[in-house]
């Protein structure tokens, strides 16, 4: 009727109230430094939700436990129900990562790159084919889709390790900071990407630390400093609990608002 | 299974597109070899040719003074030429480097001679220099036999057998066949097939690990809803077939080497049929699993692709060592030596050279040890891999 957007929105809103993140006051240190000490928030379906806070917060080490390359110290987190230490083969079926600089293996296309992803997530050959052309249009990298990835700029790059990461149409999207290194054109179109994931029913978990990129894009904010959460609302709650009409002036309050680690 | 069919087909067409990898596994340790051995080989057969036919060219001081034994010494080969004047200058030549060899025949040497009493003859050289001393040697051999003559036919004119001078008569018996004389020095070869077979997989091996973290497409594949276990085995499926690729294109490499090798100038004839070739290749076969994951596992501790490839280049002189031991050792082949890796492979290897047969309990006991620590060294790079350390 209006394209398989709607029709996975239907499908999504059907499967209810699984369809979230929840993150359980996770700790995870490395040798003495203490990552993160404790972090709680929740994700739901058909929302985007950014995880704001300065370089060394502990964004990537919450966000690599939820793609379950890490296991958290104490706490847990589930992802539609399923825990991503107990579960984890299970948790990634429903997640679609771009960890923090991710790359792409230079000698192959970018459409192989996406292929690849496809087959090991076990897709149909046929299915192979109409997945990875669906998503060459999603993200508009028809132009350079056939060439090998080798010189690729940081926005084509991304886009690829984006369309990669959704092959097996994940319901939970978990980006890190995947405006990294991008310049204007390509932040835009990254940003009409995630609207246009939310819109498709999906949860949109992404880290940024850009105060209005988060505020942009995001129906739910959390802050994080020194591996906790300082705050957790919508952009507008933020400004009304720090007193800040000023986004950024209410990002830096929140940050000082938690004790060093 | 699906998994690891797809992560093994990926790495072969990634590989394949890979200059490097395709340079060092298809062409560096299959050419390296060959092209090391064909040239020792040369040299050695220029160096042993050079002794029998070249003529000897023999400064000789007094040469008057001993006209048969020049005479003597031209029919041997040797070229008697005018020497420098005196003694001291003669010296000089010799330590200066101008002379490997100059004969001093005194005057008296005829007079002595004819009263039988011992004729001193001077032989000049430099004993320290191994290269002048074979000259030496010859010329010393020579007048020994020279010498030799003239008591025979003393003893002759005496009325007395020469035969009496010589209360024992050594005949030795050489058993070394052709072959086995070939098997010294294509004993070698062995490692060259294991040093191949081991290029062909190392960048394989690195980028399952410190190459994939490096790029930064390993924690997205982490990230992906598969076993790492299957990852880990796709990816060295795919390592041991290049090493496989590279071990018999070495293998043709040598085959077509040896054909341009005069080797039988040398008194060898190696066994190096097609036949060998294909069981060689068997042989060696199982040793490709334990080189490719040794070295996946020596890469997946290392930090960087750079410090991998230090690391890795100890693996591949690693497994010369048993070889090395037994032969300077020059232990026999035993039974318990089939257990150990490479030494086995070795062994068996220089036994089809030798063209001698093969015992089919040490193939099996070599091919199953080598494929039992493969096997083992295989599942703790799984282990590894399932670690949280991988990610650096």
């Amino acid at each position: 009727m209006h394209g398989k957007g709607v029709h996975h929105a239907v499908l999504y809103r059907l499967l209810g109230a699984y369809a979230v993140i929840v993150v359980d006051s996770i700790h995870k240190s490395f040798g003495k430094v203490r990552a993160v000490r404790g972090v709680s928030f929740e994700a739901p379906d058909g929302k985007i939700t950014g995880l704001l806070g300065p370089n060394g917060a502990g964004k990537s080490t919450t966000l690599r436990v939820l793609y379950t390359v890490l296991r958290p110290d104490e706490g847990r987190a589930t992802i539609d129900g399923q825990d991503v230490v107990k579960d984890s083969l299970e948790a990634r079926r429903c997640i679609g990562a771009l960890p923090h600089g991710a790359g792409l293996y230079p000698h192959l296309t970018a459409r192989e790159n996406i292929a690849y992803y496809a087959r090991l997530c076990g897709l149909d050959n046929g299915a192979i084919d109409d997945r990875v052309e669906h998503l060459v249009r999603l993200l508009e990298i028809d132009d350079f889709a056939d060439r090998r990835t080798k010189g690729f700029s940081q926005g084509q790059r991304t886009k690829v390790s984006i369309a990669r990461s959704l092959v097996h149409n994940p319901k939970n999207v978990i980006l890190d900071e995947p405006s990294n290194g991008l310049d204007v054109m390509a932040t835009r179109s990254l940003r009409d990407l995630i609207m246009k994931l939310k819109e498709a029913g999906h949860c949109v978990l992404f880290s940024s630390h850009v105060m209005q990129e988060v505020a942009a894009l995001c129906d739910d904010i959390v802050i994080i400093a020194n591996g906790k959460v300082a705050i957790d609302d919508s952009a507008d709650g933020i400004r009304e609990r720090t007193g800040c009409d000023d986004l950024e002036d209410a990002f830096v309050r929140a940050i000082e608002m938690v004790e060093p680690a | 299974m699906r998994t690891l069919l797809t992560v093994f087909a990926k790495e072969v067409v990634d590989n394949f597109r890979d200059r490097r990898t395709l340079a060092t596994a298809l062409l560096m340790g299959p050419l390296f070899g060959p092209m090391l051995f064909a040239f020792v080989i040369n040299l050695s057969i220029e160096r042993s040719l050079d002794d029998v036919d070249r003529t000897l060219e023999l400064p000789v001081i007094g040469q008057q003074h001993a006209p048969n034994l020049m005479a003597y010494l031209n029919s041997h080969n040797i070229d008697v030429v005018d020497g420098p004047d005196t003694r001291e200058a003669a010296v000089q030549a010799v330590t200066g480097g101008q002379n490997d060899v100059i004969v001093i025949v005194p005057e008296a040497f005829g007079e002595q001679l004819a009263e039988n009493v011992p004729a001193k003859v001077e032989l000049i050289s430099d004993q320290a220099n191994t290269q002048a001393e074979r000259d030496a040697r010859r010329v010393r051999t020579a007048l020994h036999s020279y010498s030799q003559e003239i008591a025979g036919i003393r003893l002759v004119a005496r009325g007395v057998s020469p035969t009496i001078l010589r209360p024992i008569n050594v005949d030795e018996i050489d058993v070394s066949t052709p072959s086995g004389r070939s098997a010294m020095l294509l004993g070698m070869m062995s490692y060259f097939f294991i040093f191949a077979l081991l290029m062909g997989g190392m960048y394989l091996a690195i980028d399952t690990t410190a190459g994939e973290r490096e790029r930064g497409s390993l924690e997205p594949l982490l990230s992906l809803p598969v076993t790492r276990d299957q990852l880990m085995f796709g990816k060295i499926a795919a390592t041991c077939l290049f090493m496989a690729v590279s071990l018999l294109l070495s293998l043709c490499s040598f085959y077509v080497a040896l054909k341009f090798m005069p080797l039988e100038q040398l008194g060898m004839t190696p066994n190096f049929s097609p036949t060998v070739v294909v069981a060689a290749f068997f042989v060696l076969a199982p040793f490709v699993l334990l080189g490719a994951a040794l070295m996946t596992l020596v890469a997946s501790f290392t930090k960087s692709y750079k410090e991998a490839q230090t690391w890795i280049s100890i693996v591949l002189v690693a497994p010369t060592l048993p070889i090395l031991i037994v032969s300077i050792l020059t232990l026999r082949p035993q039974l318990e030596f089939m257990f150990i890796p490479s030494l086995s492979q070795h062994l068996l290897l220089v036994d089809m050279i030798k063209n001698e047969p093969v015992n089919l309990l040490h193939v099996a006991i070599s091919a199953s040890s080598t494929l039992a620590i493969g096997a083992l060294l295989t599942w703790i790079c799984a282990r590894l891999y399932r670690r949280e350390g991988l990610l650096g």
